[in-house]
């Protein structure tokens, strides 16, 4: 069975991002870029599937500007088999990426597609529910475990107040949560190899998708600095704060 | 405990459009290096140091390695951190493709060693030690030991190590007494004593493979009567398997001043009545085929001195920004109010120079090194019989002067790092006193800063009339109007610097030529001198040429515009602050003589 995985370029983790001047959003220039860490272990769960026996390929999908190669190739020193990069510098919102992976879906039948839950650009948590309902295929989102066994996978799965273990049948939606796994390391003779592994590229227009954005960014601006702490004299003071102040209580 | 971002910027840059990476993807067997494949494996050797070697650093340096009953083990988390080294393929990295390796040239290898002993020095001794074994075997060695021994090192399944020292044979290797005695089989029973060698015991793995300099019985006196030989700890039998323990021990370590997590051992050869070894190319040669790897091992250890420079400065670097104290004199951000009473030290010019000599020097080191990882491939690899000769004595200039001198900076580097830090710095727990304990070895190990010295104005200056030096020195003098043609204010200043310090640099290479055949003593009372104005123009030279190509970047608009701006500023301090030392460099050649050699011994 086929595996596809989808795979995000976005800014660094360890990067501290800064607004651009006009406040159309983060400024992107020479700023190190790297796979999308939920989407690093999307990328480690197939892996570990195609090494269980479980999947015999693994397909990573990039969505975005030609240097998603490299992000793409990352994906394949870890242990991806061969890559598409939809290209496009237009910007992609979770509904045109979704729509994008459909096409790509109906191209190549998997029977899975694990998607990271959601990248840390824009943490939009999105595009693998509205993938799911595009496809109309079930659903396992924040995924904390995963097997897969006779057409059915058994995923457990983080919710608000512990853990939920639910039997999706395939083809079906994987979405990762972080305690999923480990991604492993990329080898040496791997990083070689991925040099030689297939990469496709094609468009959005070659795939029929309209990706115009729904949504009108009106400005990004940085969260408010954080003030100082203060040193109260007593918790009715700081219940006081609390309620009055902050307005949690 | 303080993190480590392998400078990936500097790395990729100085590779793609200074040192030229096009052409070592021209000689043969480098085809596939090009910027994205590389680029790839120094993202990957930069995580894997981060996030694996560097956090067992500083731990590693408080345990040490241990030694009880003959057995060695290593700190905490150094025997995992080796067989995650060993499942990433790094070991296969250089080590030859018809054993398993790679293959890769230097010009990848280096970086990438350059990053893992900037994370930990410690543990990155064991794998360049293997490397370097592997290389002697595959140089030197016979089909059948090669093959009896290459692949499970190339493999990361044994190491290997270097048994060159015993007590009274040091820097003198003429004075070797260990023995060696032909049996009916081929083999040699070796005995005799080896002391500081590196991870000659250790607990990584379940085979380690010594390559021991000994005298065979009724071998001729000095060094024309050693041989080279290979030692297993188990005796490996015919289909790979391993046989009966060797007689070959570790009966100490040593109480060293850095790089605790590394043993360094004391090794006793044939307590038992000899361990069985193999000899390694012909008889008599060993010390030979020591010289022919030489070239190799000395360039990794002046690596040492910038994978150590440049982790002290990124320490060193984090501390200045965190630290306040003491009223600016210079503008600073409005972000710290009207007239701050204190304002983080980076803020204040002597910190900033001492911030900006520690940078400048890290990337100049680095510049020098990785010029000559690529004259080295070149010439290990080139099909132009010209190329190859002329990069082959360029590589005999450049490498006790990348070893020398790269080494010496790193304790001058590790000591700002430091300073910077105040009387903070002194207190261990800071963390900077570790790097200036670690890189003091570097200096001293696989030849003295004086031995390289000695070498540099002996056998690559003085008999040879400077002729290569003197190349190299008319190479650089065409720099200077290439910088001006830049029309740049900073450039401009680089490009006086560098024309005063490389001319300081032809003083005294044609005083050397001329003084050596009839005066060598005169010579070699200034060689070290010499050296470091070696190292400070060349190092002066690339870093304008790397400057250059930043200029160019920036005027065709590409590239990242802070990282180029900085490499533009480090270079005109560079220029300024260093460069502006080899005069009087050149001065101690020349005059420094008299001194030394009319003080009587009597007189100390």
């Amino acid at each position: 069975m086929k595996i596809i995985v989808p795979v995000k370029r976005v800014v660094d983790y360890n990067v501290k991002v800064r607004v651009k001047a006009d406040q159309s959003g983060v400024e992107l220039a020479n700023i190190k870029m790297s796979m999308n860490p939920f989407d690093e272990i999307s990328v480690e769960e197939a892996i570990k599937l195609k090494e269980a026996g479980v999947a015999t390929e693994i397909i990573a999908v990039s969505i975005g500007v030609t240097q998603c190669q490299e992000t793409l190739r990352t994906a394949l020193a870890m242990g991806a088999d061969r890559a598409i990069l939809v290209e496009t510098s237009a910007e992609v919102q979770p509904l045109a990426v979704a729509k994008l992976l459909k096409a790509i879906c109906e191209k190549e039948s998997p029977q899975l597609v694990i998607l990271g839950k959601q990248a840390i650009d824009d943490d939009s948590n999105q595009t693998g529910q509205m993938l799911a309902a595009l496809m109309n295929w079930p659903q396992a989102t924040f995924a904390s475990k995963v097997s897969v066994d006779a057409g059915i996978a058994e995923v457990m799965r983080e919710i608000d107040g512990g853990m939920e273990t639910i039997e999706i049948k395939l083809p079906a939606i994987i979405t990762a949560d972080l305690r999923l796994n480990t991604p492993r390391y990329a080898t040496l003779p791997n990083i070689m190899k991925a040099k030689k592994k297939p990469m496709d590229v094609t468009t959005p227009e070659a795939l029929g998708v309209d990706i115009t954005p729904r949504l009108k960014t009106l400005k990004v601006v940085e969260p408010p600095k954080r003030k100082g702490g203060v040193i109260v004299a007593d918790v009715a003071a700081l219940v006081d704060k609390l309620k009055n102040e902050a307005k949690v209580i | 405990m303080s993190e480590y971002n392998a400078p990936l910027k500097d790395i990729n840059f100085l590779l793609e459009h200074v040192i030229g990476l096009e052409e070592i993807a021209r000689l043969p067997g480098c085809e596939e290096v090009t910027p994205d494949l590389v680029s790839a494996i120094f993202e990957e050797a930069g995580k894997f140091s981060k996030e694996v070697l560097a956090p067992i650093n500083r731990s590693g340096d408080l345990e040490g390695a241990k030694i009880s009953n003959n057995v060695v083990t290593t700190p905490k988390g150094f025997k995992e951190a080796y067989w995650k080294y060993v499942e990433g393929g790094w070991s296969q990295l250089e080590a030859p493709v018809a054993f398993g390796g790679q293959g890769l040239p230097h010009i990848v290898a280096t970086p990438v060693s350059e990053m893992l002993g900037s994370a930990n020095m410690a543990f990155k001794l064991c794998p360049l030690l293997t490397l370097g074994a592997i290389a002697a075997l595959d140089e030197h060695a016979s089909a059948d030991v090669k093959n009896k021994f290459i692949p499970s090192m190339a493999a990361g399944k044994w190491t290997g190590t270097m048994n060159l020292t015993e007590p009274q044979a040091g820097s003198d290797l003429a004075l070797v007494r260990s023995k060696a005695i032909l049996q009916a089989d081929g083999s040699y029973k070796i005995s005799g004593q080896k002391i500081f060698i590196t991870y000659g015991e250790h607990d990584y793995t379940e085979n380690i493979i010594h390559l021991v300099l000994a005298r065979i019985e009724g071998a001729p006196d000095g060094v024309k009567g050693i041989s080279l030989f290979v030692v297993p700890k188990f005796l490996v039998n015919a289909d790979g398997s391993l046989g009966a323990r060797n007689d070959v021990k570790c009966v100490s370590i040593e109480h060293k001043m850095g790089i605790h997590g590394s043993p360094t051992c004391v090794m006793v050869y044939g307590d038992a009545g000899g361990a069985t070894g193999y000899v390694v190319g012909e008889p008599n040669r060993g010390i030979e085929y020591m010289f022919v790897m030489m070239n190799a091992a000395r360039l990794g250890v002046g690596l040492e001195g910038v994978s150590i420079s440049e982790r002290a400065y990124q320490h060193a670097l984090v501390w200045a920004r965190e630290r306040v104290q003491g009223r600016p004199v210079t503008p600073v951000p409005a972000s710290f109010g009207p007239s701050p009473k204190s304002v983080p030290i980076i803020y204040h010019p002597d910190v900033k120079r001492m911030l900006l000599t520690m940078r400048a020097y890290a990337e100049a080191t680095r510049a020098l090194t990785y010029y000559t990882s690529a004259c080295l491939d070149i010439a290990e690899r080139s099909i132009d019989e010209k190329q190859k000769r002329t990069n082959q004595a360029l590589v005999e200039l450049l490498i006790p002067i990348v070893k020398g001198w790269s080494t010496e900076i790193g304790i001058e580097v590790t000591s700002l790092g430091i300073q910077v830090h105040g009387g903070m710095g002194f207190i261990e727990e800071t963390g900077a006193a570790q790097y200036y304990r670690d890189a003091r070895i570097s200096a001293i190990y696989e030849g003295t800063t004086g031995i390289q010295a000695n070498d540099l104005v002996g056998r690559k200056v003085g008999r040879e009339g400077g002729q290569t030096a003197l190349a190299l020195i008319a190479e650089m003098e065409k720099l200077p109007a290439l910088l001006l043609a830049m029309n740049d204010v900073n450039l401009k200043a680089v490009a006086a610097q560098l024309t005063t310090s490389i001319a300081s640099a032809k003083r005294a290479t044609d005083w050397i030529a001329t003084m050596f055949p009839n005066n060598p003593a005169a010579v070699f009372a200034g060689a070290v001198h010499y050296l470091k104005l070696m190292g400070t123009v060349t190092g002066g030279w690339m870093m304008a040429r790397a400057a250059l190509a930043a200029a160019t970047q920036i005027k065709a608009g590409d590239g990242d515009g802070d990282y180029l701006k900085a490499k533009i500023m480090t270079t005109r301090f560079y220029a300024d602050h260093i460069l502006t030392m080899a005069p009087s460099f050149a001065n101690a050649v020349i005059q420094g003589a008299d001194s030394v050699l009319q003080m009587e011994e009597a007189l100390f």
